[in-house]
């Protein structure tokens, strides 16, 4: 193990919040807390509850956040070495719990991820994410050296997919796509070329323009952008051609995606798309939360209304309110103000982790801190932006501040595993 | 393989761009954020209609009492089933249309309905379920979010009396809605009676609740703890002048007859028994059942609708005597001392009226007493030709503007509905038909014992023996006695009327019909121990058999009641009318009735 790290008796013995980033410690703290008041806000009843029921969510969550503070403490003392050692083993033993899962688990709302364990429902999938960075960090860490030949690039895409196909037969759509964010650490180690993560983003806003727009007008704009564009390059014969070419794989995928949108997706699916477009299309079904969740946020005004005020998510107008759609509560209550404020936090916190993982001597280091950062934003970019009808309704918690054990947890030991590993950077080369 | 420079400039170049995209992703999220929250107000409107149902209350309808403070009308809670469309959602339709009873199509048709009136505000679903169905459907109604229950009240009736006196309660036509803001889509109003004349102060005033509704459409609260609720205020409490007893003896009286009793209180104007029969039970004009039950009662041939106490015009007859005698002694064609002897019928200028056998000779006393034509006769044509009348015109005028005063060929416009004024024939009307110069007291004399140009309503008649029980004045007949409280006395019907006939004629027309009473043609009903004056009349009717007609009023000194009564076709008013009388005024007077057997012949008779 000795390759991993300096010895620490060679260095003076530190205490253990010696080197922690305390700014990062303090954006976490206050996450925390707006989560746990906002999960209160969005589920009391009756102003004469206390926020230390615990027959309630929010008296739960209370126990939770403790819990995760111990967890947390203990991911402070522990070994450095401890992480990238063990990597593969924690990601083997998060890949058994997922086929666990499959085999024994519970069913909550018609996703297989859970187990019951002593009256406490966990969900491995929230772990596997954290397992799934350690390991990815100690691949890329292994193949900094070697030449990026076809089977070095593979690998951890094939890494990736197994966590990511197991989540898809537990139906959990959300959770699994939160697996793809890793092409961001893999665009950053250079695995990805910046050309292909952007033809795949173009890819992406081209497929929902294509629900939007009819697909004949999209195809018109784009031959229409190419011919003039031809003509500002006509001295270049060449690119003439490439252009051409690629017009007419670009009409190919448009006309494409629309068939794909209605001959592959699941009704359901094609649903929760359509009605980001218009809400109303389908009140009683998919729209309805999406509708519910608009009118709660957007009832908010610049101010909101004031703290346990709000009117839609506590009557039980928006579902899932203490949960997934936590920030409807937020955005009632606190107003445009408060959704600022707190789309600010995250910034601040994801942006410091690429900064502290920026300076990693570690290339282990920085890539488990550039999958924090990744998986951190996938979760407030999707969270976020159902509630606002932005991105289709998808069932993943908003870091932090979502009611729910498994996901505090997760987010706690994946914060402070790297705030550790920060506080080390100096040790592991 | 890239050398390590390169590299690095690759990976900070890549972190930038990392850092944009999520910073860029955060800045679309405000924009979005922005537009929701503060420029698109649409959301607001949306949370108010979520969460906030505004709920009338609706007042409870002032009570009626009858004079003595007997409930005569009160309140029965029932509910109306309300639908907010916005908020149903997916509810098992099979069990609420068994629930409440109605087919898939009903259901379909008032759901669309409701929609097209409003998504978000209530709409009428089902009316008027009553208490005991609410109370099956209660437990049941939380399964079916968006619909709730409206607690209203209907009226309801102590006894089935007096119909057309209390009148009737409906929903607000589109034409009241559009021109009284006070009321809205489904408010009541009072249509007839004292519910339409009394609307004002039986109906009290809504109030509105705030309460706050969440998804499963239970209510949460109220709205920032009631601050902008409304209490209803229930309606004013009326003191009908009606005594109930009376009125229910009086309706049993005139079972099986056409006609009607109007009893008035003397001093006070103060109506105590209003019966027109047929009438109807005033349960079958309330809520759900009512314009069914209309057209059943407009379809009826015996017009249980019409109200004849007041919109009846019938020929007063020798009732009629009365008044004419005070006319003439007023203006010197006959006085008190006047004597004539009747041959058994006045005959002039090719006339002839016919009168019955009485004793001889007459004056005024006795020919009232005998109900005397040809003093009638004498009398009338008197009075019109006295020199001091330039013209028949003037003297024609002159003894209309008399009756006028006492009330006839005029409508009181007091709080009793749909009154008609009656008819007396004026002297444009007779020049109309006979030209200026081509009629004389000859051509008018049948108006000398109540024939003729003439139509008299029965509360105008009951008026007419209250003037004479008051000795020269009267106050407007009315039905409502007092106003919330027994002793707040209705200040419209304070002052008296008086007529255009001094006191001392009527004391002599009231020993007049004291003595028909006492020994005149009204002697069959004489009631022992109560001085009773009386006049009876029996109505010529070209349609078929006389009509009996009776006016009365009791004790002679001091009297406490004045009545009128009319029985269609019965024949001579002695026979009939005039026993009905008595017995009203004996039950009125004495709280019961001595003479069965009299009584016993009234109930069984029918015409
Ligand atoms: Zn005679």
């Amino acid at each position: 193990m000795n390759k991993y790290y300096i010895p620490s008796n060679m260095r003076p013995q530190l205490s253990i919040f010696k080197n922690i980033d305390k700014f990062t410690v303090l954006v976490y703290f206050i996450l925390i807390i707006v989560g746990w008041l906002s999960v209160y806000a969005a589920e009391i009843k009756d102003t004469h509850q206390s926020i230390f029921d615990f027959s309630q969510h929010y008296g739960k969550q209370f126990v939770w956040i403790l819990t995760a503070l111990v967890l947390a403490v203990v991911i402070l003392i522990m070994d450095v070495k401890f992480f990238p050692a063990f990597a593969y083993i924690i990601f083997g033993v998060g890949i058994i719990s997922l086929i666990g899962v499959l085999l024994f688990g519970v069913t909550v709302n018609a996703t297989k991820a859970w187990f019951h364990v002593g009256g406490v429902a966990i969900q491995p999938s929230e772990f596997v994410k954290y397992a799934t960075a350690l390991a990815l960090a100690r691949l890329i860490y292994e193949s900094k050296t070697r030449t990026k030949t076809f089977q070095v690039i593979i690998k951890p895409f094939i890494l990736i997919a197994i966590p990511f196909v197991l989540v898809v037969m537990q139906s959990d759509m959300g959770t699994s796509l939160v697996f793809s964010s890793f092409v961001i650490v893999l665009y950053r180690e250079g695995y990805i070329s910046g050309w292909l993560l952007l033809l795949g983003i173009l890819a992406v806003i081209l497929f929902v323009m294509t629900l939007l727009v009819n697909e004949f007008y999209i195809m018109g704009a784009l031959t229409i952008l190419g011919i003039i564009t031809a003509i500002f390059l006509r001295k270049k014969p060449s690119a003439v051609k490439q252009l051409l070419v690629v017009l007419i794989l670009v009409n190919g995928y448009v006309y494409s995606a629309d068939y794909a949108y209605n001959e592959i997706l699941e009704p359901h699916q094609r649903l929760r798309i359509a009605v980001l477009v218009d809400e109303t299309v389908d009140l009683r079904g998919a729209g309805y939360n999406l509708h519910q969740s608009k009118i709660a946020i957007g009832s908010g005004g610049l101010t909101g209304k004031g703290f346990l005020q709000g009117t839609q998510t506590k009557f039980s107008f928006v579902p899932e309110q203490g949960t997934d759609f936590i920030f409807c509560t937020i955005g009632e209550e606190w107003g445009f103000v408060g959704s600022t404020l707190l789309i600010g936090l995250f910034l601040t916190l994801i942006i410091r982790i690429i900064i502290l993982a920026e300076r990693q001597r570690s290339s282990f280091s920085r890539v488990f801190g550039y999958a924090l950062a990744s998986v951190l934003f996938f979760h407030f970019m999707v969270n976020i932006g159902m509630t606002i009808g932005m991105v289709p309704v998808m069932g993943i918690p908003l870091p932090y501040i979502s009611y729910g054990g498994s996901s505090l947890w997760a987010f706690t030991i994946f914060l402070f595993t790297f705030l550790k590993l920060d506080s080390r950077r100096l040790d592991l080369l | 393989m890239l050398n390590s420079n390169q590299s690095s400039e690759h990976a900070s170049r890549r972190r930038v761009f990392i850092i944009i995209f999520i910073i860029l992703t955060g800045i679309i999220f405000l924009a979005r954020l922005f537009y929701i929250q503060v420029i698109d107000h649409r959301y607001k409107v949306y949370a108010s209609s979520n969460v906030q149902r505004t709920i009338t209350e609706y007042p409870a309808r002032g009570l009626i009492y009858d004079r003595n403070g007997e409930l005569l009308v009160y309140n029965e809670p029932y509910y109306d089933l309300m639908v907010i469309p916005a908020q149903v959602g997916e509810i098992d339709t099979t069990e609420f249309i068994s629930l409440f009873d109605i087919t898939r199509e009903q259901f379909d048709n008032r759901m669309q309905s409701a929609r097209h009136f409003s998504r978000f505000t209530p709409s009428l679903f089902q009316r008027q379920i009553s208490k005991d169905s609410y109370a099956a459907i209660q437990e049941k109604l939380f399964r079916f979010p968006g619909f709730f229950v409206q607690p209203r009240t209907l009226r309801k009736y102590v006894h089935p009396i007096a119909a057309h006196t209390f009148g009737y309660v409906g929903e607000a036509g589109p034409s009241v809605i559009e021109n009284e803001p006070y009321y809205r889509q489904g408010d009541y109003i009072g249509i007839s009676g004292i519910e339409k004349h009394y609307e004002e102060e039986l109906r009290g005033h809504k109030g509105s609740r705030i309460v706050m509704v969440d998804a499963l459409n239970r209510a949460i609260g109220s709205f920032q703890d009631g601050r902008y609720d409304t209490m209803a205020v229930a309606g004013t409490d009326l003191y009908s002048s009606l005594d109930m007893d009376l009125q229910i003896y009086g309706e049993k009286l005139m079972q099986n007859k056409r006609g009607s009793i109007v009893a008035v209180e003397p001093s006070t104007g103060q109506i105590l028994a209003l019966v027109t029969s047929p009438g109807y039970d005033p349960d079958l004009l309330v809520g759900r059942v009512r314009s069914r039950n209309y057209r059943m009662l407009q379809a009826d041939t015996l017009n249980p609708l019409f109200n004849r106490a007041l919109m009846a015009n019938y020929p007063p007859g020798s009732v009629f005597k009365t008044a004419n005698f005070l006319i003439g002694l007023q203006e010197g064609g006959i006085n008190a001392n006047s004597t004539y002897s009747c041959p058994g019928h006045y005959r002039s200028g090719g006339i002839t009226i016919r009168c019955r056998p009485h004793p001889q000779p007459v004056n005024p006393i006795t020919a009232i007493q005998h109900s005397c034509n040809t003093f009638s006769a004498i009398q009338f044509r008197n009075t019109l030709e006295l020199p001091k009348f330039e013209s028949m015109q003037e003297a024609l005028t002159n003894w209309r503007n008399h009756l006028m005063s006492m009330g006839f060929a005029r409508a009181f416009n007091s709080d009793l509905p749909h009154e008609l004024p009656g008819l007396l024939g004026s002297a444009d009307y007779y020049d109309q038909v006979y030209g200026t110069r081509g009629w004389r007291a000859l051509t008018v004399i049948s108006l000398s014992i109540g024939q003729g140009e003439i139509g008299t309503t029965p509360i105008q008649l009951a008026n007419f023996a209250a003037i004479v029980a008051n000795r020269g004045f009267y106050h407007t007949p009315h039905v409502v006695k007092a106003i919330g409280a027994p002793d707040n006395l209705n200040p419209d019907y304070i002052e008296p009327n008086y007529t255009t006939i001094d006191s001392m004629h009527y004391e002599i027309m009231a020993e007049a019909m004291f003595e028909t009473v006492e020994a005149g043609t009204g002697r069959f009903s004489r009631i022992p121990d109560i001085p009773m004056a009386g006049k009876t009349g029996t109505v010529q009717n070209p349609h078929g058999e006389n009509h009996s007609a009776f006016i009365a009023f009791a004790p002679v000194e001091e009297p406490q009641i004045a009545i009128s009564v009319i029985v269609e076709n019965a024949g001579s008013g002695a026979a009939w009318a005039a026993p009905i009388s008595s017995l009203m005024v004996e039950k009125y007077l004495t709280g019961e009735i001595k003479r069965g057997w009299f009584e016993q012949r009234i109930l069984d008779a029918k015409f």
